[in-house]
């Protein structure tokens, strides 16, 4: 049995606004086992990303982390300090935030950026020794040993997005987090750096969490597959299952949605509109659009239940 | 049928309501907009209540005996050609904002129509008007006026003050005004707005504008604060206009007359106080207009 | 047949005027028409830097053309009286990418249906108005009362790209350019708008110009599909024959990298290909040249005209040289459902489709 690299509890993430609180993520629970990849798939306001960032802690105000445990190397990174908690991002999780392609610093060139990582979590190393590093690193993505003298400027999407993952694996962490990591790429070039990505989990023989909400991408990368909806994990299944016997009613009508390249069929949308995080309908939040809502669902919220082995579920009708 | 038909009805209230508690709460969040707002509010009292209680008469000269500090029956005290002070402040102060709104007003009137057009147009209508424009801005413009109010030959009137003052003032907000509106321009409304079928001045004042508004109530605000700032400077050095008792010619009376030394205090205290609050006033003013308009905390999805 | 919307030998380069060396060909030498007599839908697919937002700007009429002409019904578009311009305006509709910007925030959702209405008079009084809009939001499966009255921040992505659909139905045009209509709206509502666009085709006869770079959503809407790629034409042809059997090497690397929603793991197979440098290729022959697998001599020289393989396909690639050629304004010919011949000799072309 593969040990549990990650383990998170019931996490409820909340956003006080003055109209009223955001349930951003509510009672999201989920482990990641090590050397796994991990994908969570939603629509936009699905939560997924709130849920990262709340692994990482952080959560900026309005949001607030109001209750749940985050479980990783026997340590709860909900009761760290937050200096104890620095220590642990990027170190031993580490990121790739949406848009960061976008977030490189422009005036500074790339091994800068990546040296001031390792300075920053105390690497006390000379500076030949760390821009050794840099260069390990940088051909550790696919990346020629100029681009490290360069701007982010000069560089293309592609070749930014993968210094973006230089810099998140410059300490060796155990989980990568890659929220919409290529969601602004072309698919040539997102295949290539999805590719980088495989490339470097394997080499230090991390767990990734993926977080997009394109599910083909998903289907193409990761082992198993949690589908959020309005800020709860409606389902976690192996990639295979979700795509052959899927569970929940969202999820079958989601694939069905996605348009093949198979042949050409009828356009099928899920009718109406995913909930206001603020305002959600009581009992199951996607009984408004479900086709076989019954009373039960309207009244009583479903919990997550193991249908299958090691498939889980949110569903009054499985 | 009842119980909607019920929280309709509550509902509309709690609607009405919710207006009023989100106005409050958006000043709760702004504080320098109340401030502003109390400060400036406060003037309009002092004047309005002033112009009621006070016989504004006694502002000219020789209405009241000299050199009187602060007592009961002049409690801001007499200047030394015997004007009540405190009738001057209450009658001084709003022509001084006078001079300062149709100034201000000018000025960001004609610097909008320019910067609109300048920035909606274009080409070579762009390139004169910004010419112009950065070539004024150059010029130290309080040479300027003081060289125009010097060639006027004739008493100066306080409307007269206002026109030249308007006559720099309109350069800044051309500019400041033609760049936003650079930046609206290549919205994607914009377009759908000419392909709907709307011509270039349609698209200027319907789309355009209406989300320029806080940005140039803003603007207007500082313009105003520098409109005043420059009359009181001309007004100081005597070329203001000399038979009103504006806040600026107070100063040059205190000037000419070396009340600081002689130590007449009241006769300087009042306007400084009065001209403080004026631009106290007007600058939490303009950083309240300044955090509604700025998109960054505007209400958008 | 006439055509209704045309583009002829269209360039168009940015840049390089009297002080600015560098230059940018967005698109080269691109010839399209789309024909008056039966509705069609052709999807013009291309990733980023292919042309296909100048492309879209130039059909509309909001760009003019470096070289070439667009025209409307025959007619230039940079020549054309006001009367005409107005119909062209009027015919001709566009749903952009992003359904957030195309909204004033200041005026409520309906300023945007009520603008079109009132400028080219399609009611006389306001409850006629009123109506027209009613039957246009309800036609795109909104519902008004849901809708009117509504700031655009109060409604989603898709319900926004929703009320633009039914801006574009409003003066019943006769052409509706989509680009990306779909890009920027979540998955489960794309379906929806995408079966409006199709409805409109079909029950309006209204033929749409589908730009994007999601190659699936092309597929399933169009009929026909161009392929572009830095600025011109790779491929172009029946949809089921450029998606099922691409024969561009770009075609082909382009649908071997898109990762598939099924259970099948098509990606472990194909590798990704030579990457894109930043800067666009500056040889003289195909702009494909550069990154791909079976560049020849030929390659290095001159671009590759387009040559036609198959009865509703054609493409640009001295592979297929054998084939024969098919002069870029004639590309209409590769298109399925046009009822021009195959060109010249039966003897080279295949003809099974």
């Amino acid at each position: 049995m593969t040990a549990d690299v990650l383990r998170v509890h019931g996490l409820v993430v909340h956003y006080h606004t003055p109209l009223g609180a955001v349930k951003a993520a509510d009672n999201v629970s989920f482990s990641l086992k090590a050397g796994e990849r991990l994908g969570f798939a939603g629509e936009s306001g699905s939560g997924k990303s709130t849920m990262v960032l709340a692994i990482l802690r952080m959560i900026k105000s309005p949001g607030r982390i109001e209750a749940g445990e985050i479980w990783l190397d026997d340590r709860n990174l909900l009761t760290l300090s937050e200096e104890e908690m620095r220590q642990v991002r990027l170190a031993r999780i580490a990121m790739i935030p949406q848009g960061s392609m976008n977030s490189l610093n422009p005036v500074m060139r790339v091994k800068q950026q990546i040296a001031d990582a390792l300075v920053d979590h105390g690497t006390r190393l000379p500076k030949r020794q760390v821009e050794e590093r840099v260069r390990g690193l940088l051909q550790s993505v696919g990346l020629q040993p100029e681009v490290a003298s360069m701007f982010p400027h000069e560089l293309s999407g592609g070749m930014k997005q993968r210094a973006c993952i230089a810099i998140a694996i410059s300490l060796r962490p155990k989980v990568i987090i890659a929220d919409e990591p290529t969601s602004a790429l072309d698919v040539v070039v997102q295949k290539q750096v999805m590719e980088t990505l495989a490339r470097v989990q394997r080499e230090l023989d991390a767990s990734v969490i993926l977080v997009g909400h394109d599910m083909g991408l998903v289907a193409q990368f990761v082992d198993r597959v949690g589908v959020m909806y309005a800020g709860r994990l409606v389902e976690l299944s192996p990639v295979r299952d979700i795509f052959t016997k899927s569970l929940h009613p969202y999820t079958q009508m989601l694939i069905a949605s996605l348009p093949s390249l198979d042949q050409k069929g009828a356009f099928q949308g899920i009718p109406g509109l995913p909930p206001l995080l603020r305002d959600l309908p009581p009992g199951c939040a996607f009984h408004p659009r479900c086709p076989h809502a019954v009373d039960r669902c309207r009244m009583e919220e479903p919990g997550s239940r193991e249908v299958r082995p090691n498939s889980w579920a949110a569903c009054h009708l499985l | 049928m009842e119980q909607s038909a019920a929280s309709l009805r509550s509902s509309a209230g709690t609607a009405r309501s919710g207006r009023l508690t989100g106005v409050l709460r958006y000043l709760h969040r702004n504080p320098s907009l109340v401030v502003g707002i109390v400060l400036l509010s406060g003037l309009v009292l002092f004047v309005g209540i002033g112009n009621i209680l006070v016989d504004t008469s006694k502002a000219r000269a020789l209405s009241a005996p000299a050199m009187k500090p602060p007592s009961l029956q002049y409690p801001f005290g007499t200047d030394r050609q015997g004007r009540d002070l405190l009738a001057v402040m209450v009658a001084g102060t709003p022509l001084t904002l006078r001079i300062g709104f149709i100034a201000g007003f000018l000025g960001v009137g004609i610097g909008s129509i320019l910067g609109f057009v300048s920035a909606y147009y274009r080409g070579t209508v762009d390139t004169v008007i910004r010419g112009v424009a950065d070539i004024g801005l150059t010029v130290p413009g309080l040479l300027v006026l003081i060289i125009i109010a010097v060639s006027i030959k004739e008493g100066l009137t306080v409307d007269q003050m206002a026109i030249i003052v308007a006559s720099l003032a309109w350069l800044n907000p051309t500019r400041t005004i033609r760049a936003q509106v650079l930046s609206l321009r290549e919205r994607g409304y914009v377009e759908v707005a000419r392909l709907s079928g709307m011509s270039g001045p349609e698209i200027i004042f319907k789309e355009l504008m209406p989300n320029l508004l806080p940005y140039l109530g803003a603007t207007l605000v500082n313009a105003v604060s520098n409109a005043i700032l420059a009359s009181i400077g001309l007004e100081v050095l005597g070329l203001g206009p000399i038979e009103s008792p504006t806040l600026g010619m107070t100063l040059y009376w205190v000037n000419y007359n070396a009340a600081l030394i002689n130590g007449w205090w009241w006769w300087w205290t009042a306007p400084i106080v009065i001209i403080l609050i004026v631009f106290l006033g007007l600058f939490f003013l303009t950083v309240g207009l300044d955090e509604i308009a700025n998109p960054r905390l505007r209400r958008t999805a | 047949m006439t055509t209704l919307l045309e583009a002829r030998g269209v360039s168009k380069i940015f840049g390089g005027g009297v002080f600015d060396r560098s230059s940018t060909v967005a698109l080269e030498d691109f010839s399209m028409a789309i024909d008056s007599g039966r509705p069609s839908i052709t999807a013009v697919v291309g990733e980023s830097g292919s042309g296909k937002t100048t492309l879209a700007r130039l059909l509309l009429g909001l760009v003019t053309p470096t070289r070439g002409q667009v025209l409307y019904q025959g007619q230039d578009l940079q020549a054309m009286a006001h009367g005409d311009w107005r119909a062209f305006r009027r015919d001709v509709q566009v749903i952009f990418q992003d359904p957030y910007e195309v909204y004033n925030p200041f005026y409520r959702v309906d300023h945007v249906l009520s603008t079109p209405v009132a400028k080219f008079r399609l009611a006389s009084t306001r409850a006629e108005a009123r109506g027209v809009i009613e039957e246009a939001l309800k036609a795109v499966g909104l519902r008004p009362e849901e809708t009117l009255g509504r700031f655009p921040h109060q409604l989603s992505g898709g319900q926004r790209q929703r009320v633009m659909v039914a801006r574009a139905l409003l003066l019943k045009p006769r052409l509706i350019l989509a680009d990306e209509p779909v890009s920027m709206v979540d998955a489960s509502l794309r379906a929806t708008i995408l079966s409006s666009l199709r409805t409109m085709n079909v029950e309006r006869g209204i033929s749409i110009i589908y730009i994007t770079h999601d190659l699936a959503t092309a597929y399933q809407i169009s009929e026909n599909l161009v392929v572009l790629y830095r600025g011109s034409v790779a491929e172009v042809g029946d949809v089921e024959l450029v998606v099922k059997r691409p024969s561009h090497p770009y075609t082909q690397l382009l649908i071997s990298s898109i990762p598939l929603a099924s259970a099948e793991r098509s990606w472990a197979t194909e590798s990704a290909g030579a990457p894109a440098g930043p800067q666009a290729p500056s040889n003289a022959g195909c702009r494909f040249a550069d990154r791909c697998p079976s560049v020849m001599g030929p390659c290095l020289q001159a671009p590759p005209p387009l040559f036609q393989t198959d009865r509703h396909r054609a493409v640009a690639c001295y592979l297929y040289q054998s084939a024969p050629a098919l002069a870029g304004d004639k590309m209409g010919n590769a298109f399925a459902g046009s009822a021009s011949r195959a060109p010249g000799n039966s003897a080279g072309a295949p003809m099974a489709p």
